[in-house]
């Protein structure tokens, strides 16, 4: 499959993206702005950002506490992402779920999860809807190393092979489950193994090479919308910052994490697009300007809106 | 009317509400060719076929949490965990994700899916088959707590809980399927949130839902012979809580007696006799007794069983010290 300029470009548009936004929140939480807690994707964009070029908004995603980058590749809107963190009545949510709760269902976005795992077996129901309403709309579910765990893990993707399911689980090893490394926490080195439990198909990507894993994911998805069943994508990565802002990482090799960095995906996308000459170094940092002047005003959108109202405590509980 | 057990009747909700909405599906463990481990489901799969009604690997997790996911995403599943004694195995599925994802995603999601699960004891099924846990479930604001007591309302509460948007836990008492009555044929469906007075009287009331009804009528059919009229509310759903016909029955009584089976400390009717202290402290004119399984797991032996669960006989007796 050959990827053409357009593409390319596009891809660096959203990882570039999801990486301003981080920044930012990085340093809006620093300096006390954002109430809670934040898990940035710093290092991750390219799982998303590939995964989700081979989605439409009628596609399904299922996210994580880290899920930031998810929404932004999905197609979520910025202002209301940053209006959410804020807390504000603005925000997708309106206030009440914070950074881990952002949704969007007209979009597919069924939502980051503070429960790790959780995910897993709603992706499985939304392709069971998808399947059962005899539409050809997959879903794809993103979770962790950690997350794959979970007994969740095991009765999803159980279920979704037995019952043929349109879901693509796309494991984003960043080699840690919070402080836990990988080599203390399995033993697999190859989380794709485990798809042979379940009798379905499961590969490893270079998770920091976009193009790899929009490769992948092409396949999955593709083969679940013929309807031949879920996949197991392992996109083995590494996250730049702690597993929340503040973390002291004391739990890293200093050499393995700067061994990470030299693989920065937003970096080695920016290197690919120059020597195929689709872009000049002028030519990024312009997309880079545009993107922070995006993220400036979703900022500024945010700052400006109106807290919720204290009474609003009661409302959204129910449906009527 | 048509007489039908209670199972054959919560079965004709499921029915007519499959009939009538093709985004309702059935799912769970032994729910198809099996036709449920009592019986509840025996014969859906065949005029729904298995696109319909899903038999589930034993996986209460990926259940519940699937449902949530199709709920979310437009369908309206109603799954069945086998026991309630299971639902602790797919409780952060209940907890905190069919509940909370309306709230959290500021109301932008809908998750229309009923939990469909027996409860109870009385039948030898010891500590992990016999309990009634509704108290974790009105807990959690979030979801809807159902526990009807006759066909009828089995039926009723049935298509009820289907309808609604949210995610609701059906909870059906197992000593209670094999029981006959009265049901309306064809489109029946009670509101959630209604109670319902069983028995009129007018010198005390005894709250109680599911299978207590039955015992709390035949101990106010005991008690009428000795003069002694109470007057039998079931609340039939416990979140929503029809509050004010509670309230009005004491205030008509002056005596509250609540009645359930599942153990006492913080069960459910601590919770009512709470609303009744606090918003209708000057209705009584005496304390409020509550006649509950002791703070105990569910023993084998049918005679431990028996001395375990609440009994006419001991809701009599605590009828009686309120006079």
């Amino acid at each position: 499959m050959e990827i053409t300029k357009a593409e390319l470009l596009s891809f660096y548009e959203t990882m570039v993206t999801i990486r301003t936004f981080e920044e930012k929140a990085a340093e809006l939480f620093a300096a006390g702005k954002l109430p809670g807690f934040v898990h940035l994707y710093i290092g991750e964009e390219a799982v998303a950002t590939g995964v989700c070029a081979n989605l439409t908004d009628k596609d399904y995603i299922t996210s994580t506490h880290r899920g930031h980058g998810h929404l932004i590749a999905k197609g979520g809107r910025i202002d209301l992402m940053m209006a959410e963190l804020f807390g504000k009545a603005t925000g997708y949510c309106k206030g009440k779920g914070g950074s881990m709760h952002i949704a969007d269902v007209n979009l597919g976005i069924l939502g980051a999860n503070g429960i790790v795992g959780a995910g897993q077996p709603i992706a499985a129901g939304a392709a069971f809807a998808c399947k059962y309403k005899k539409t050809d709309a997959v879903a794809v579910c993103f979770f962790g190393d950690g997350a794959s765990n979970r007994g969740t893990f095991h009765e999803s993707l159980n279920m979704a092979s037995i019952f043929k399911l349109p879901v693509i689980f796309v494991c984003e090893n960043n080699m840690y489950g919070i402080s836990n490394y990988q080599k203390n926490h399995m033993n697999v080195s190859d989380i794709s193994d485990r798809a042979a439990a379940y009798g379905i198909p499961g590969v490893t990507v270079d998770g920091n090479d976009v193009v790899a894993v929009y490769e992948a994911a092409a396949e999955a998805v593709d083969r679940a919308r013929k309807g031949d069943g879920p996949s197991l994508i392992e996109c083995k990565t590494w996250r730049h910052r702690g597993h929340f802002e503040g973390d002291p990482c004391i739990y890293k090799d200093p050499k393995e994490q700067e061994a990470w960095l030299k693989k920065d995906p937003v970096l080695s996308l920016e290197k690919k697009l120059t020597e195929l000459k689709f872009a000049t170094v002028v030519e990024l940092e312009e997309i880079k300007a545009a993107v922070k002047e995006k993220i400036d005003s979703a900022v500024l959108f945010a700052q400006n809106s109106p807290d919720p109202d204290p009474d609003d405590v009661l409302t959204d509980v129910y449906a009527s | 009317m048509k007489q039908m057990t209670y199972a054959e009747a919560l079965r004709d909700g499921i029915r007519l509400e499959m009939q009538r909405d093709p985004h309702v599906y059935l799912a769970g463990e032994d729910v198809g060719i099996f036709g449920g481990c009592f019986g509840q489901t025996a014969g859906l799969y065949q005029e729904f076929g298995p696109e319909r009604i899903v038999d589930t690997p034993i996986s209460e997790t990926a259940i519940v949490g699937h449902a949530v996911g199709a709920a979310a995403a437009g369908l309206r599943p109603i799954v069945e965990i086998m026991f309630i004694d299971f639902m602790g195995v797919c409780m952060d599925e209940i907890l905190n994700q069919a509940a909370k994802m309306r709230y959290m995603f500021g109301g932008k999601a809908k998750v229309p899916m009923v939990i469909r699960t027996p409860c109870g004891a009385g039948v030898s099924a010891a500590a992990q088959h016999s309990q009634s846990l509704e108290a974790f479930f009105t807990h959690i604001p979030g979801i809807k707590t159902v526990m009807p007591s006759t066909p009828a309302d089995a039926k009723g509460l049935m298509c009820a809980a289907i309808r609604d948007d949210n995610p609701v836990i059906y909870i059906e008492h197992k000593m209670l399927l094999g029981l006959q009555g009265d049901v309306p044929e064809g489109e029946y469906v009670i509101p959630l949130g209604k109670a319902d007075i069983k028995r009129k009287g007018s010198d005390v009331t005894i709250v109680a839902w599911s299978a207590m009804v039955h015992k709390a009528l035949a101990a106010a059919e005991a008690l009428a012979k000795e003069g002694i009229s109470a007057e039998v509310l079931d609340p039939r759903t416990l979140n929503p809580l029809d509050k004010d016909s509670i309230l009005n029955s004491v205030g008509k009584t002056e005596r509250l007696v609540i009645v359930h089976e599942a153990t006492r400390t913080g069960g459910f009717g601590g919770e009512i006799a709470a609303i009744v202290a606090d918003e209708g402290f000057d209705l009584l004119n005496a304390p409020i007794k509550r006649v509950t399984a002791p703070d105990a797991p569910v023993p084998f032996s049918p005679v431990l069983e028996r001395n375990y669960l609440p009994s006419e006989e001991k809701i009599i007796k605590a009828v009686k010290e309120l006079f």
